[in-house]
């Protein structure tokens, strides 16, 4: 047999034989979740294919996290209509408060090791961090898989990251590495492929940091990313896929991550990434610490380290959403929480917040924004006339405090 | 004939529907916001059955499939790009929108524009050109062929791959 990188062995093991990149197949899915953007499509859709039962309703999740609470009675209604399908159907719902979608499936070990999961949003290639093959999909090919449980692919062709080193330098995180990635690939750069992510830096990275690396290959136009399994610590025993010697790979790009600085993506593509050096000094209103990238427990620690005894300089906001219920939990025991709201930080509900646009924080006219996120593009929170730059939470938290851009110390 | 809208490279869904548009399932409110935030003159200027033509990477960024949808409800015929986000790509077909890759061409705004979708033929009446669209994987093609992923599943009730 030819020798295969990660994503050909989960698809082969899948469909019940050898596949490669560029060929199509079938596969059954070992996962799937909508959230309350792409849910309610996805239902309208089901049941306009004739579909009456899931497939599989034990594998399939709703997430109530892009705008909740609802702001308005038209996303409330389309709330009510995803509990309805939920109880109807005996699927799993998370409504409001649980978290962003990505980080209730890995809180919950949804998602393990080998699995195909596909989730109606783009940063579902998140999961990879488990070493799964995970890819976002629309709304009418989750109602595809909701009716039948499968899925057709074409097997990827893979890029392959290697990030040498053994440690970063102290203000640096897998934030950082995320953004020199997607600067170095481009916003297309790896459009309709995997990347892989290999090399001595990942047995000292955390799932959290792990999981920011396939969160952002979405930024790329990836259709997956998977980390290689060296390093990887969970609380059950697994089967971990490696790449076989001699795998396929369309690119090598390999990154010296022990001499990364602090980076920063300006506006309006995150793939426009400079060093933070370069930018300190322009002048911030807002800060947002959150999201399916950046907003778990490390992130709010990270920012709570650079916040303690200090507070926010005047005329600027600092919004922070927990990724999850577990991760409030946990900011609130440690006391995270207390030091971020002592400094000024405005915290709000678990979901996505003001990533999106909806609510919970939409920028003014003119407003600049510093956000942990992943997009910037124009008008990504709301606002066609406002600007956000992307960076780590320390490099916000540093940020907020300084009221321009700033290095965290 | 169809008269083409000419945009740029890398234009994100963000740009095509923003985000606090997308919870919704009344396609017309779609439509009445489709392009808002990258070219607030999009629905004076558009006549339905007009296409988008743009660069590389249309549609990158969310998974949102109002994207798609909201261009549909627009009366858009056509979008021809040089290639697509795979996310939009896959969406765009699934609820049969067209879209067609041609990798070069020479189509500027306001080009009278004739298409097959079944040849991939696109010809440029303006410019007396020619130019032929690369061609789809076959499960791709039938499900364009059937309208859309809702009535080829409704027909075929799985997947055929060939």
């Amino acid at each position: 047999m030819q020798p295969q990188n990660i994503s050909e062995k989960i698809l082969s093991a899948h469909a019940g034989y050898p596949v490669y990149a560029g060929e199509l197949c079938i596969v059954p899915v070992d996962g799937a979740m909508a959230t309350d953007t792409t849910a309610p499509l996805a239902i309208k859709a089901f049941e306009e294919m004739g579909g009456e039962r899931l497939a599989a309703p034990n594998i399939f999740h709703l997430i109530i996290d892009h705008a909740a609470p609802a702001p308005n009675e038209r996303i409330a209604n389309l709330h009510q209509l995803m509990r309805n399908f939920a109880s109807k159907q005996q699927c799993a719902l998370y409504d409001i408060g649980s978290g962003i979608c990505h980080q209730v499936m890995v809180d919950h070990h949804t998602v393990k090791p080998g699995d195909i999961f596909m989730g109606a949003d783009s940063h579902t290639p998140t999961y990879g961090a488990l070493n799964a093959f995970a890819c976002g999909v629309g709304s009418t090919d989750l109602a595809a898989v909701m009716l039948t449980g499968k899925i057709w692919l074409k097997v990827p062709q893979s890029i392959q990251v290697i990030l040498h080193g053994q440690h970063l330098q102290p203000g640096v995180s897998a934030k950082d590495i995320a953004l020199e990635v997607v600067k170095q690939l481009t916003i297309s750069g790896a459009t309709y492929q995997s990347v892989e992510y290999h090399g001595e830096l990942l047995h000292h990275l955390t799932l959290s940091d792990r999981m920011v690396l396939c969160n952002m290959v979405a930024e790329m136009g990836a259709k997956t990313g998977i980390v290689s399994p060296e390093g990887l610590q969970l609380p059950y025993l697994f089967n971990p896929v490696f790449a076989d010697k001699g795998a396929v790979y369309t690119r090598v790009l390999e990154i010296d991550a022990a001499a990364l600085q602090p980076k920063i993506a300006i506006p309006h593509s995150p793939d426009d990434v400079h060093d933070v050096s370069t930018y300190i000094g322009t002048p911030i209103t807002y800060g947002f610490i959150g999201t399916c990238t950046n907003g778990r427990l490390s992130d709010l620690q990270a920012a709570a380290n650079i916040l303690r005894g200090h507070t926010l300089a005047p005329g600027v906001r600092l919004v922070i959403a927990p990724a999850s219920r577990q991760v409030l939990l946990d900011a609130m025991q440690d006391g995270t929480l207390q030091t971020l709201i002592a400094s000024g930080a405005s915290v709000i509900n678990s979901g996505c917040g003001p990533c999106v646009g909806t609510h919970d924080g939409v920028p003014g006219n003119g407003e600049v924004v510093i956000s942990a996120a992943n997009r910037n593009f124009q008008g990504r929170m709301g606002n066609p006339n406002s600007k956000i730059y992307l960076a780590s939470p320390a490099t916000v938290a540093a940020s907020v405090l300084a009221g321009c851009i700033a290095l965290p110390k | 004939m169809a008269k083409a809208h000419v945009y740029g490279n890398n234009i994100d869904t963000d740009r095509i529907i923003p985000g606090k548009y997308t919870k919704t399932l009344d396609l017309s409110a779609l439509a009445s916001h489709v392009m808002e935030d990258l070219d607030p003159a999009f629905n004076q200027r558009f006549v339905k059955g007009d296409i988008i033509v743009a660069g590389e990477n249309f549609g990158c960024g969310s998974s949102r499939e109002q994207a798609p949808l909201a261009l549909k409800a627009a009366g858009v015929s056509l979008v021809i790009a040089r290639y697509f986000a795979r996310i939009f790509f896959r969406n765009a077909i699934n609820i049969g929108l067209p879209v067609l890759e041609i990798p070069d061409h020479a189509i500027q705004s306001g080009d009278e524009i004739q298409f097959d979708l079944a040849t991939g033929i696109v010809i440029n009446a303006t410019r007396k050109e020619e130019y032929k669209a690369n061609q789809l994987p076959p499960v791709m093609l039938a499900i364009m062929q059937e309208g859309g992923l809702v009535p080829y599943l409704k027909k075929h009730k799985d997947f055929i791959l060939s």
